[in-house]
């Protein structure tokens, strides 16, 4: 049989394509050096509420004097622009990177609803019409990465990344940031909401994430009447925050202004400052700088 | 990905590319030995493949461009998603006929067709297009002077 050399024996090619790749890597990494902490907040499940806490988180930060960015890696579903008010702005495309639009808190935010026309549009690729499963995830993976590393971010503390629901958009982030600075997950106490939370638990500890937070959100309603507290859920399924070690950051109770403020553009925290939603997220904020603090 | 020539043993060189349009792409890769030429050519599933990997077969003849991959595959972009800092105004650009030193000069009909490519990536083009230009010391863009570009840069999907 003849003996042809392997790919790894015969000298390098003219196609670049390896050198490609890296330079997409370094690019990536030069823009990762300018950012202290990333930090993403996820689920695994859909409909938590893990883009109204980060909005709100971002909107917190900022308040408290901090450099934030927030990236709605969500590319089917994205809604950080509107809820952060920035829906509807252009991006200065430079030399350096496209100029994120900012909060007049400062926060600067990305997202797939600052790229596309109309409010109802569905994400869509050009290429072949059909078998589309052969390629998309090529390319959203490659439009995330552009999300971090073709933005001109500037300096930042922090930048938030809203995870899409799935624990596999976690690790899809995973790829690209493999060192997070911490990674908040968010349930609800429904038993359908944490059985696929401890999914997410897992995945994170295995890829020994540094720093896991659990939030709990919509946990309670206050009567604004009477102000008694009614929980809104019976507690059930798997106990996360005693899973595998995993610490709790906070609960948000629910709220339903905290919605239609968020919804309309506004944080919550900004327009009801003293509401107890806005007093836990100032908290779940202050407990996470702590934790980011720490050595 | 490499091709080797097996006769020679040698790692063949990237030679030519073509996009034809279809979805399809022809890389041609050259033994440099012998000098025989071979044709890789992928259906549009594989070019889409690539493509989505940011990568361009045969290597880049020009830098990546920030949000390239997003802005040259997504269907449906607001078109006044971007604003160019580089992309001023065509009546100061065409302003007296007169260069201003180092900077380029659009003739109209090369506005003209720069007009058709989507607003979407008409900024990453026409600062491709630009910036080829002023490294040959080109101070007047023409049709045919983007047609020069187009080929040497393999901007054919473009």
């Amino acid at each position: 049989m003849r003996q042809i050399r392997t790919y790894n024996e015969v000298g390098a090619s003219s196609s670049t394509i390896p050198e490609q790749v890296v330079a997409q890597g370094e690019r990536l990494a030069a823009r990762l050096k300018d950012i202290r902490w990333v930090v993403g907040i996820a689920s695994g499940k859909g409909g938590v509420g893990k883009s109204a806490l980060t909005a709100n988180l971002a909107a917190a930060l900022a308040n408290d004097g901090l450099r934030v960015g927030a990236l709605d890696s969500d590319l089917n579903g994205p809604s950080l622009g509107r809820m952060l008010g920035v829906a509807g702005a252009r991006m200065v495309s430079g030399e350096h990177g496209i100029e994120p639009p900012a909060t007049d808190g400062g926060v600067r935010v990305i997202s797939m609803e600052l790229f596309q026309e109309g409010d109802d549009a569905p994400l869509r690729w050009r290429g072949p019409e059909s078998d589309g499963w052969v390629w998309r995830n090529v390319v959203e993976t490659g439009t995330l990465r552009e999300l971090i590393s073709d933005v001109a971010w500037g300096e930042l503390d922090v930048l938030l990344v809203d995870v899409a629901p799935g624990t596999d958009r976690i690790g899809r982030l995973l790829d690209l940031v493999p060192d997070p600075a911490a990674m908040i997950l968010v349930t609800t106490p429904s038993e359908m909401a944490r059985r696929v939370v401890a999914r997410s638990v897992r995945l994170v500890r295995e890829a020994r994430v540094r720093r896991v937070g659990l939030v709990e959100n919509m946990t309670s309603w206050e009567c604004p009447d009477c102000g008694a507290h009614t929980d809104l859920y019976e507690p059930s399924g798997p106990d996360l925050s005693g899973h595998d070690g995993i610490d709790k950051w906070g609960e948000v109770p629910f709220d339903p202004r905290l919605a239609r403020s968020t919804d309309a553009g506004t944080p919550f925290v900004l327009s009801h400052p003293e509401a107890p939603a806005s007093l836990a997220i100032h908290e779940i904020a202050a407990q996470l700088l702590r934790k980011l603090e720490e050595a | 990905m490499k091709f080797l020539c097996v006769p020679c043993d040698e790692v063949m060189a990237f030679a030519d590319r073509q996009v034809p349009g279809d979805g399809t792409l022809a890389a041609v890769f050259r033994c440099p030995s012998c000098d025989r030429e071979m044709a890789m050519l992928t259906n549009p599933y594989e070019t889409q493949l690539v493509s989505g990997l940011g990568i361009k077969i045969g290597g880049r003849t020009v830098p990546e461009q920030p949000m390239e991959l997003l802005r040259t595959n997504l269907d449906g972009a607001r078109p006044d998603a971007f604003v160019e800092t580089e992309d001023l105004p065509v009546a100061a650009t065409l302003a007296g006929d007169v260069p201003i030193a180092g900077r380029l000069i659009w003739r109209p009909d090369a506005l003209d067709r720069l007009e058709r490519v989507p607003s979407f990536v008409r900024g990453m083009v026409k600062r491709i297009y630009a910036d080829w230009a002023r490294e040959r010391g080109v101070d007047e863009m023409t049709p045919e002077v983007m047609d020069r570009a187009r080929t040497e840069l393999g901007l054919e999907g473009m």
